[in-house]
């Protein structure tokens, strides 16, 4: 134990996602059980009582981001946690918090799908659907933890994220994260930064809860009970929150909500780099398949070839600038994923011809083994 | 000035949100203008409510009135008032809903919030149709009446939007209609002050989409069915299955007294805050939980 952490315990990854939740500050929690993400919400139940929060299991996903996002008006720090086919029934409602600018987090344990799928094996499908599961155009942010540390630190990142844009996140995690258990020093509750939505300066009259411009920062977010009285909606509306059609403030709206994340895409990017420095084979990996990859990087480089790891920690918005930086460099760039080739489409798009990429889908509800990885890529690199 | 002017001119919103969608002689605003009388009995301050619906043409009432306003998606305006209350127990929270939105799309948050009750207001404006979308058969379009998608005849049966609550354990269950606005107020009044879940179904009159397809010629003619279909549930005691026969009745249904959700939450809260193997178990999952706690605090959050 050093000053910076406390001392040494083994958490699992749900666990460590739910003590992250509370050491960012998260006070309220709605959830409905589903495997592989349920572990969250029982450390919830059990630990808000304890904590002067609240906890309630609602009776479906629906309800359960629609009460996270009422808690959020009325001033809570708010998360649910869930799985495809919930993720998928709270589509609606993350559209309502991503346009009304409300902050709240949602956590996604991914599992195979569609549908019911492989309720206990791990995926990374709905890297997707996070981005465009709701209807409209929008912006959304999402992180993918790949231990279990990552799954405290990146819960209060999410926290952070939503109170600093006034936005729904997301953490995708897998079935392979949320369930691993590691040992774990968490930080010490100094060492991190909590950050909380801005409230309206005492004695402002006119509150506005919405940008009245373009390019106007973030106006502060009152909660209901204040002193300020206003109206939320989901029909697209003006500074003040009242519906509007009129085409200027219409246009000015959405590009807002999607401009104030987009425009962020570079600075909010984090990424792991491994043997990077002089290789000339790239993957690109995220979630629990970066774990892996980074066997495989060490496997092809006892094979001879010179190969690293861009292990992304955000997914959304995908931000370009260092992979084009790096496709300058490399020759090749792998993608592998439990999915059908969800973001390599993305890596694609930025890296527009400068390298070969190469999709390495995986959907058999298995993780990948290190020899996948590095026999696809010994493969691709024609040896 | 009078008492409706009053009541207007204190909890309307100032400026250019009137007039409102409705159509000209919609139920809907008296409903709205019952709710706000029925505030203004109480006296609560305005900061200190929130009103939450969610799509329709009952979901645009929040618009127009001058609290904490949330307009949501069909269906979950109970599920975010779920939120919005369990955040802020001080607030007095009312959902307004239509038909369709508390009992097709809503139900399952319906039924959940009579059996939970929590201290929130559920108002069902029910005009047998969805309004807003214009005119399609509702789970409470009775049995035979049209809508837009029932051109022959309503083959469904219809929901009892009290009977649903009663059954579903709300403990404050009432209905009156728009006919009967003075009644309205008061047992919406009746409502809030109940300490736990109350639902009041409140008749309405969609002459646009239901009255047209079913004859009724104009908005008086529907509030005159109002006037003579319905018993008060006093009356009703004296009268036989068949004197009732396509009636609806009208009063407190139900009025009991049950513990009531956050008041038993904030009970454990204390129980468990000071059993030695509960906080204990919490230390182990958290092992900075001091810190945590303190930052958790409300003056400190
Ligand atoms: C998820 C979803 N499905 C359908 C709709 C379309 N829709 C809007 S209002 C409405 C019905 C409204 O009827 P009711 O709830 O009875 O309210 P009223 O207009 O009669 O007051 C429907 C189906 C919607 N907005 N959202
Ligand atoms: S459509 Fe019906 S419910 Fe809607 S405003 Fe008109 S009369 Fe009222
Ligand atoms: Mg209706």
């Amino acid at each position: 134990m050093s000053e910076s952490t406390v001392k040494k315990q083994v958490l699992q990854g749900n666990e460590a996602c739910a003590v992250g939740a509370l050491a960012a500050g998260v006070n309220f929690f709605a959830g409905y059980p589903i495997t592989p993400s349920s572990e969250i919400a029982e450390v919830m139940s059990q630990c808000l009582p304890l904590m002067g929060g609240r906890f309630i299991q609602m009776e479906d996903e629906i309800a359960s981001i629609a009460a996270i996002v009422g808690a959020s008006l009325a001033g809570a720090k708010v998360m649910t946690a869930t799985s495809g086919p919930g993720f998928s029934l709270m589509q609606e409602n993350i559209g309502f918090a991503a346009i009304a600018e409300v902050p709240c987090v949602i956590v996604n344990v991914q599992r195979a799908g569609p549908s019911t799928g492989l309720p206990t094996q791990p995926a990374q499908a709905d890297v997707q659907q996070a981005r465009w599961g709701t209807h409209g155009d929008h912006a959304m942010i999402a992180l993918a933890p790949s231990s279990v540390l990552e799954c405290f630190t990146m819960t209060v990142d999410c926290v952070n994220l939503a109170e600093r844009y006034r936005t729904p996140v997301v953490l995708l995690s897998d079935e392979v994260i949320g369930h691993m258990r590691e040992s774990v020093a968490l930080p010490a509750p100094r060492t991190y930064k909590v950050e909380s939505r801005r409230q309206p300066e005492e004695g402002e009259t006119e509150y506005c809860p919405y940008c009245a411009c373009e390019g106007e920062p973030l106006p502060p977010l009152a909660a209901f009970g204040g002193e300020y009285r206003y109206h939320v909606t989901g029909l697209t509306h003006d500074a003040r929150g009242f519906p509007t059609m009129v085409k200027e403030e219409v246009d000015r709206k959405i590009r807002g909500i999607v401009g104030k994340i987009e425009g962020c895409a570079d600075e909010l990017a984090s990424y792991e780099e491994f043997m990077l420095e002089d290789a000339d084979v790239l993957l690109f990996a995220y979630g629990s398949t970066a774990r892996v990859a980074k066997s495989s990087v060490r496997q092809l480089r006892e094979r001879g070839v010179r190969a690293g790891l861009l292990r992304a920690r955000t997914i959304w918005p995908f931000s370009g600038a260092r992979l084009e930086e790096l496709a300058g460099q490399v020759d090749l760039v792998v993608v592998p994923e439990m999915n059908l080739g969800q973001l390599s489409l993305e890596v694609e798009r930025v890296i527009c011809g400068a390298a070969d990429v190469r999709a390495l889908g995986k959907v058999d509800g298995d993780l990948f083994t290190p020899d996948e990885i590095a026999g696809f890529t010994m493969e691709a690199v024609g040896r | 000035m009078s008492e409706a002017i009053e009541v207007a001119r204190t909890y309307l919103r100032p400026g250019k949100k009137l007039p409102t969608v409705w159509c000209g002689g919609c139920g809907l605003g008296i409903i709205m203008s019952a709710m706000l009388r029925a505030i203004a009995a109480i006296g609560v301050d305005k900061n200190k409510v929130a009103v939450v619906s969610g799509i329709g043409c009952t979901g645009r009432m929040p618009t127009y009135v001058d609290f904490n306003t949330l307009h949501t998606t069909h269906g979950r305006g109970l599920a975010f008032a779920t939120g919005v209350k369990l955040a802020r127990p001080e607030l007095t929270v009312i959902a307004a809903m239509g038909d369709g939105d508390a009992l097709a799309i809503g139900g399952n948050h319906f039924i959940h919030a009579c059996r939970r009750n929590i201290d929130m207001t559920a108002i069902v404006a029910n005009n047998q149709i969805y309004g807003m979308t214009g005119g399609q058969y509702s789970p409470t379009t009775p049995h035979g009446k049209r809508g837009t998608t029932a051109p022959y005849g309503n083959i469904e049966y219809a929901f009892d939007t009290t009977a649903l609550a009663v059954g579903a354990g709300a403990t404050f269950v009432a209905r009156s209609s728009v006919y009967h606005a003075r009644e309205a107020g008061l047992l919406i009044e009746k409502a809030i002050r109940h300490k736990g879940f109350s639902v009041v179904e409140i008749i309405s009159n969609c002459h646009t989409s239901y009255g047209r397809m079913n004859k009724f010629a104009s908005p008086v003619a529907m509030l005159e069915w109002m006037r003579d279909n319905s018993v008060s549930i006093k009356a009703a005691e004296h009268m036989d299955a068949d004197a009732l026969e396509g009636k609806f009745t009208r009063g407190v249904m139900v009025e009991s007294d049950k513990p009531e959700f956050i008041q038993s939450y904030d009970e454990m809260a204390e129980r468990v805050a000071t059993d030695p193997a509960a906080v204990a178990n919490v230390k182990k999952v958290i092992q900075s939980y001091d810190a945590m706690a303190d930052r958790l605090k409300p003056e400190n959050g």
